[in-house]
């Protein structure tokens, strides 16, 4: 058999998954979003609408402003978990006492099923119960009550994505820290650089990748988030933390609009690639700029 | 590498973890509490271990069933996940293929689907098009393993795509010189050497499977339900039962957390997720 064969042969299977699962509800989303089909309409039939839902969604402010919070928080947490997960992956390349089991403790919380995550930090936080809203109170005056100020309901929510993803980013990081090589930064020392200069003529370049490869599944994940958030305040109070995904499952089931709902989803998933490309072609382009310097 | 001031660099870890463990150690201090006990100022110290909760969920014959399913379920998919990521990266990795590249930055598109917009068509699919005679696929096993393949298989090649190319192609090459066929180059070079890699994936797939909610929820109704389902129920019908629902949770995370002890030396260097590229 010739190689290109061959090497079709061993992506075939997971090309047929990804079409099955993956593909065929992706057609199937991309034909309903250009009907108005809603099961509890007088008329529940699908009717041929054109582009409708589309010229709805650019004017549905609802839409907007949960795609608007959906990237707000997405900017929030993936630039904490960066800047927290370099900082532990760094710290976690020297060497210290009991340090695997320090590693082990630092990744537990992404094992931890998102519903399960949503839970726990409701029972951090409901009124009469979570540790959170008494102390707060009783140490700082500070009424917390994530069920009514909105602010607070969305800095919860990051804080408990950053609590919850900062170990990917770590360990991601960690990974690419321990496979670098020893020369360049020996040379950096030998060339009188400080520690500033080092991290960012030396390490910063070498680890982009990993860097980037970390932003990409973490936007990509903040942005279809819908577990946990549901768990912890049901998309309240009133919308403020009704991300996209919520926003999306609301239109899809309680008020089964399943025509928008894809046209929704379509546009969601166009907007996270676009950015996701962006990212990508932006960075790799500059760094090759660069190197033909 | 350098050992500097070990007390501090212990403080600051001890400090660290406290932070990390607390929202765990708080569940578990309302999971180990009766419903009254729970009241007032909160308390971090257990006086008594009250069981009742654990024992509402563990003794109930349907959360055993939801356990059952999420095991096999998870397993399955796990070891689906890793062979056919392991044919594909191999692929990817060591043939010429037109628009290989664009293959593989395809498969992560899969990943980036608001998953709340895919429940309706794969309802249908699931209830109206992938039945043969009598059976569905709606509410089946097997259902929900194939489905997860869907955002496992991008982040398994993702990640072992950094494992397979930074395996070096002078193993494969002299191994066809001396007469090996593909599957045992396949078997005999590439497996062993991606071993790590391999069991880093595996472990992360089988715990993204474990702790799916959305899809399990929805493709799902009596026989197939998982463990999240259960754990979600806590919240939408009974409400306030705090203490039973805690102890649930706590109840998933268990086994994440023997996997996690199980293969944490390895897990750093797995996670590459595609960054030997650059």
């Amino acid at each position: 058999m010739r190689p290109q064969s061959v090497g079709w042969l061993f992506l075939a299977p997971t090309l047929f998954i990804l079409f099955v699962f993956g593909v065929l509800p992706f057609i199937y989303v991309l034909v309903v979003g250009f009907f108005d089909w809603n099961s509890f309409a007088a008329d529940p039939t699908p009717r041929f609408s054109g582009v409708n839902n589309y010229r709805e969604l650019v004017f549905d402010s609802g839409y907007l402003m949960s795609l608007w919070n959906t990237l707000r928080f997405g900017v929030f947490a993936v630039v904490s978990e960066i800047i927290l997960g370099y900082a532990l992956a760094q710290l976690f390349m020297r060497n210290f006492p009991l340090k695997g089991f320090f590693r082990t403790i630092h990744t537990l919380p992404l094992m931890i099923a998102p519903v399960a995550v949503g839970a726990t930090w409701r029972l951090m936080t409901v009124p009469g119960l979570g540790p959170i809203p008494y102390y707060l109170d009783k140490w700082f005056g500070i009424d917390f009550l994530i069920s009514r100020y909105p602010q607070q309901a969305f800095f919860t929510t990051v804080v408990m994505d950053v609590w919850h993803w900062t170990p990917l980013v770590t360990l991601t990081l960690l990974a690419a820290l321990s496979s670098m090589p020893k020369e360049p930064f020996e040379q950096a020392q030998i060339d009188g650089a400080n520690r500033f200069q080092t991290f960012w003529y030396v390490t910063l370049p070498m680890l982009k990748p990993a860097i980037l490869s970390a932003v990409f599944i973490r936007l990509m994940d903040a942005m279809r988030t819908v577990d946990e958030v549901w768990m912890l305040t049901g998309g309240g109070p009133g919308a403020a933390t009704r991300y996209v995904g919520l926003y999306i499952w609301r239109v899809v089931f309680p008020k089964t609009d399943y025509g928008y709902g894809s046209a929704m989803s379509l546009i969601t998933l166009y907007l996270t690639i676009v950015l996701c490309w962006l990212l990508y072609a932006g960075l790799v382009a500059r760094r090759d700029l660069r190197r033909t310097e | 590498m350098k050992r500097d001031r070990p007390a501090l660099s212990l403080a600051f870890w001890v400090f660290s973890s406290l932070i990390t463990l607390f929202p765990i150690y708080w569940m578990f201090v309302v999971s180990a509490k009766s419903r009254v006990e729970l009241f007032g100022a909160p308390s971090f110290i257990i006086k008594s271990f009250f069981a009742e909760n654990y024992w509402a969920t563990i003794t109930n014959t349907t959360y055993q069933g939801f356990m059952f399913n999420s095991i096999v379920i998870a397993t399955s998919n796990a070891l689906l996940v890793t062979t056919l990521a392991l044919f594909a990266t191999y692929a990817l990795s060591r043939y010429p293929l037109v628009g290989k590249e664009n293959v593989f930055f395809w498969t992560i598109t899969n990943r980036m689907a608001p998953p709340a917009a895919f429940l309706l068509p794969l309802f249908l699919l699931y209830t109206q098009v992938f039945v043969v005679g009598d059976w569905k696929m709606f509410d089946t096993r097997i259902g929900l393993i194939l489905l997860y393949c869907v955002f496992n298989l991008p982040f398994a090649i993702w990640t072992m795509r950094g494992v397979i190319d930074a395996i070096p192609h002078e193993l494969d090459e002299a191994a066809y010189v001396d007469g090996a066929k593909t599957w045992q180059v396949l078997f005999h070079v590439i497996t062993p050497l991606a071993r790590p890699g391999l069991a880093v994936t595996a472990i992360l797939t089988w715990v993204f499977a474990w702790n799916e909610y959305l899809f399990a929820a929805t493709l799902t109704s009596v026989h197939a339900r998982t463990i999240t389902t259960g754990l979600a129920e806590f919240v939408t019908v009974t409400g306030t039962n705090w203490g039973q629902m805690a102890a649930t949770a706590m109840l998933t995370l268990i086994p994440a957390v023997l996997f996690l002890a199980l293969v944490q030396k390895h897990i750093v260097a797995g996670l590459t997720f595609g960054a030997v590229k650059g």
